[in-house]
């Protein structure tokens, strides 16, 4: 791409610029036999077990950030919210809203990240649209991913399956990626190295299911917007039960924790795109951990928690200094604070 | 990390426990002054640990909870108005006015609202929109003033005209004062604001010992720090003596900072000023100096403030004054959440309202 060219109108039009865009960018990074016989479906072929079927939107500003962009996103995003039941990712769609006059030049830096992405997942895109708003009309690129893929027969991964007695197993550091975004978007500038936990977890997912005794592994969320706590929250209100989790298991970067102490922030309540929350039965908790720190993304899993009988919907917290308190879930977006 | 990670170890604070609950002999009652005092003392899940015969009251310390539905009117109505841009800290940004609106709401309709960290980012946004006049919302106590003196001074140096701050800036002890005058209001102690303190100093509170007898601790704001200034307060209570002590000396002295309170005094002049709540105290709040009065929105865009009734139902007042729990309230938790959010108590992250919703029973 030439740094000065840009999306216009036509590029949407689907006619010869749109051919274009197709052919010099998607095709020629994202290419494989479905896609590339640009038909108006993808047909799969079936496989064994049950279907799952996900999608999410992605808007996030800045577009680019340490660690990842919005093609990152868009890719482990999906790819993740299939593993959470269990499955086994098979492909993507890909839909891209965007912004006339956007550079061409970041549109490619995206599709690049997004087909390094699905590359490394083996989770190819098999079908994909895309569309151009006049400028003002959205925000530079909004992307939209939809997944398929199988859960086994025997699996069954869901928040109604946590049972009291339950280990609470987090699989890394909390808020890396939402305070990325909010010291980014804030312009502030911090020493160390704040970076985004973009990464796909279904490789984590698979190796579990496949390690651990069938039917140990009761729950699994991805604790993206709202973070940690929503997600321990939704939780406990499906299964009725309470969640204790102890202050000092929980991990956090200390680049982290000090950007939140600047800001007024609680990592608990920050978003995070790489990191899953596991509900296992306590006698293969171990095994859970053990398994999940032989891995690249599950290095630095921890055991925060037990799942106990109590009032239902209710997580609790046992705080550094020994006293107890209540996790409610993120109300609104996370705002800095005054002083 | 370093002066956290030590003063919320357990191990400072169950000493520290043990040694308040040998010092409370007899029931009494502390006003924590500061909202960050109030977060810390939710947060940190100290309300579950505390001997009985001590409670805690909330004071009137959040800058946004004490700030009045008229100013956030005013500041909605400049929010709308064609060529400006109003620049804030984030804890405003939900704050409901009397009209049923918000700059969430003034935002969603198209007004230019931009959350800033620093006042000295405004100067950036100046910069970036010549054409708009950046309002930079004053909101805050003597911990955040010297900062926004400091960039009046600076756009005042650097000639940037497009700027210019709505002050409903406030000071520490008048409303204390007025708290105290009221008869019905029974307290025992003060937990003294610590980052306030370390602008004006220990020493600001001896007139309350002389004239109320109250105990007076300054406090920081880790679990241990405010664990230690609560020792203190019972010691002196139970012996009947009340001093004023600091027990935030790593950050606080008896003097204040005089270069941040000369930094004010340049800027800002002593002005009357309506606390939500507590209504009007004198000399409480500060104003732009005439010398600088181009960079005080109210003259620049002539905003006058119109009277605005609070939410109906809505028991902040009684709240920001200690005198009743947000659970007495009965919009708490119903038609009021920090999600929707009526009473400025609720909004504020630091506000004693979204604490007890976020972190109580």
């Amino acid at each position: 791409m030439k740094t000065d060219e840009c999306v216009l109108l036509d590029h949407g039009s689907g006619g010869i610029a749109s051919q274009e865009l197709i052919s010099k960018l998607f095709l020629k990074y994202l290419d494989n036999p479905i896609l590339g016989s640009l038909e108006d479906s993808a047909v799969l072929p079936n496989q064994p077990g049950k279907l799952a079927f996900s999608t999410d939107s992605y808007v996030v500003d800045p577009l680019f950030f340490p660690g990842g962009n919005i093609g990152t996103l868009a890719v482990h995003g999906t790819v993740n919210d299939l593993a959470m039941r269990g499955a086994r990712p098979l492909c993507l769609s890909l839909g891209l809203i965007l912004e006339e006059g956007f550079p061409l030049q970041d549109l490619e830096r995206i599709i690049i990240s997004i087909a390094d992405c699905c590359k490394s997942a083996d989770v190819p895109v098999v079908t994909g649209d895309t569309k151009v708003v006049p400028r003002g009309k959205c925000d530079k690129i909004f992307i939209n991913t939809s997944g398929i893929g199988f859960v086994a027969d025997e699996v069954s991964v869901s928040s109604t399956m946590a049972q009291e007695g339950d280990s609470i197993l987090l699989s890394g550091s909390m808020g890396d990626h939402g305070i990325t975004i909010m010291t980014r978007r804030a312009g502030i500038s911090l020493e160390g190295n704040l970076a985004s936990d973009s990464a796909a977890l279904h490789e984590l997912v698979a190796l579990l299911l496949d390690k651990l005794p069938a039917g140990s592994l009761h729950t699994l969320r991805d604790p993206t917007r709202g973070g940690v706590a929503t997600s321990l929250n939704e939780i406990a209100e499906a299964c009725d039960l309470t969640v204790e989790i102890t202050e000092q298991d929980l991990p956090v970067h200390k680049e982290v924790r000090a950007a939140c102490e600047i800001m007024g922030l609680d990592p608990l309540y920050l978003a995070n795109e790489g990191k899953c929350l596991l509900l296992v039965d306590p006698k293969h908790a171990e095994q859970a951990l053990e398994l999940m720190q032989s891995t690249n993304v599950g290095r630095e899993a921890a055991l925060i928690g037990t799942l106990t009988a109590g009032k239902g919907g209710r997580v609790v917290l046992r705080t550094g200094i020994g006293g107890s308190r209540v996790i409610s879930p993120l109300h609104g977006e996370p705002l800095p604070r005054i002083c | 990390m370093k002066y956290l990670d030590e003063f919320r170890d357990q191990k400072l604070a169950e000493p520290l426990l043990e040694e308040l609950q040998r010092a409370v002999t007899k029931p009494f009652r502390v006003m924590e002054v500061c909202g960050t005092h109030t977060m810390s003392i939710f947060r940190s899940g100290m309300r579950s640990l505390l001997p009985e015969g001590l409670d805690l009251v909330s004071g009137p310390g959040c800058p946004v909870c004490v700030t009045s539905a008229s100013h956030i009117d005013a500041i909605i109505e400049m929010a709308q108005m064609e060529n400006t841009r109003i620049a804030l800290f984030g804890d405003l940004f939900r704050v409901p006015g009397s009209k049923n609106s918000s700059l969430a709401n003034a935002s969603s309709q198209g007004a230019h609202i931009d959350i800033v960290y620093s006042a000295m980012d405004s100067l950036d946004l100046a910069r970036k929109y010549p054409k708009d006049l950046i309002i930079f919302l004053g909101v805050g106590f003597e911990t955040t003033t010297p900062g926004i003196a400091a960039t009046i001074m600076a756009a005042h140096n650097q000639q940037i005209d497009n700027f210019a701050v709505f002050s409903t800036h406030k000071v520490m002890p008048p409303p204390l004062i007025a708290l105290l005058d009221d008869p019905d209001l029974q307290i025992d102690g003060l937990l003294c604001p610590g980052h306030v303190s370390a602008i004006i100093g220990a020493g600001a509170y001896q007139p309350l010992v002389d004239k109320y007898n109250l105990s007076c601790v300054v406090g920081g704001f880790e679990p241990a720090d405010i664990l230690q200034a609560l020792v203190l307060l019972a010691r002196q209570i139970a012996k009947g003596e009340p001093k004023v002590e600091n027990a935030y000396t790593r950050v606080v002295s008896w003097e204040g900072n005089a270069r941040a309170t000369k930094m004010v005094d340049e800027i800002f002049e002593p002005a009357d000023m309506e606390w939500r709540g507590l209504g009007m105290i004198p000399a409480s709040g500060l104003a732009i100096r005439d010398k600088y009065a181009h960079f005080d929105v109210t003259k620049r865009l002539d905003i006058k403030l119109e009277p605005a009734e609070e939410p109906k139902g809505c028991r902040c007042g009684e709240i920001l004054k200690g005198k009743e729990q947000p659970t007495a309230c009965p919009l708490f938790g119903k038609r009021c959440t920090p999600a929707n959010p009526i009473g400025p108590c609720m909004v504020s992250s630091e506000g004693t309202c979204a604490a007890f919703y976020k972190y109580g029973d």
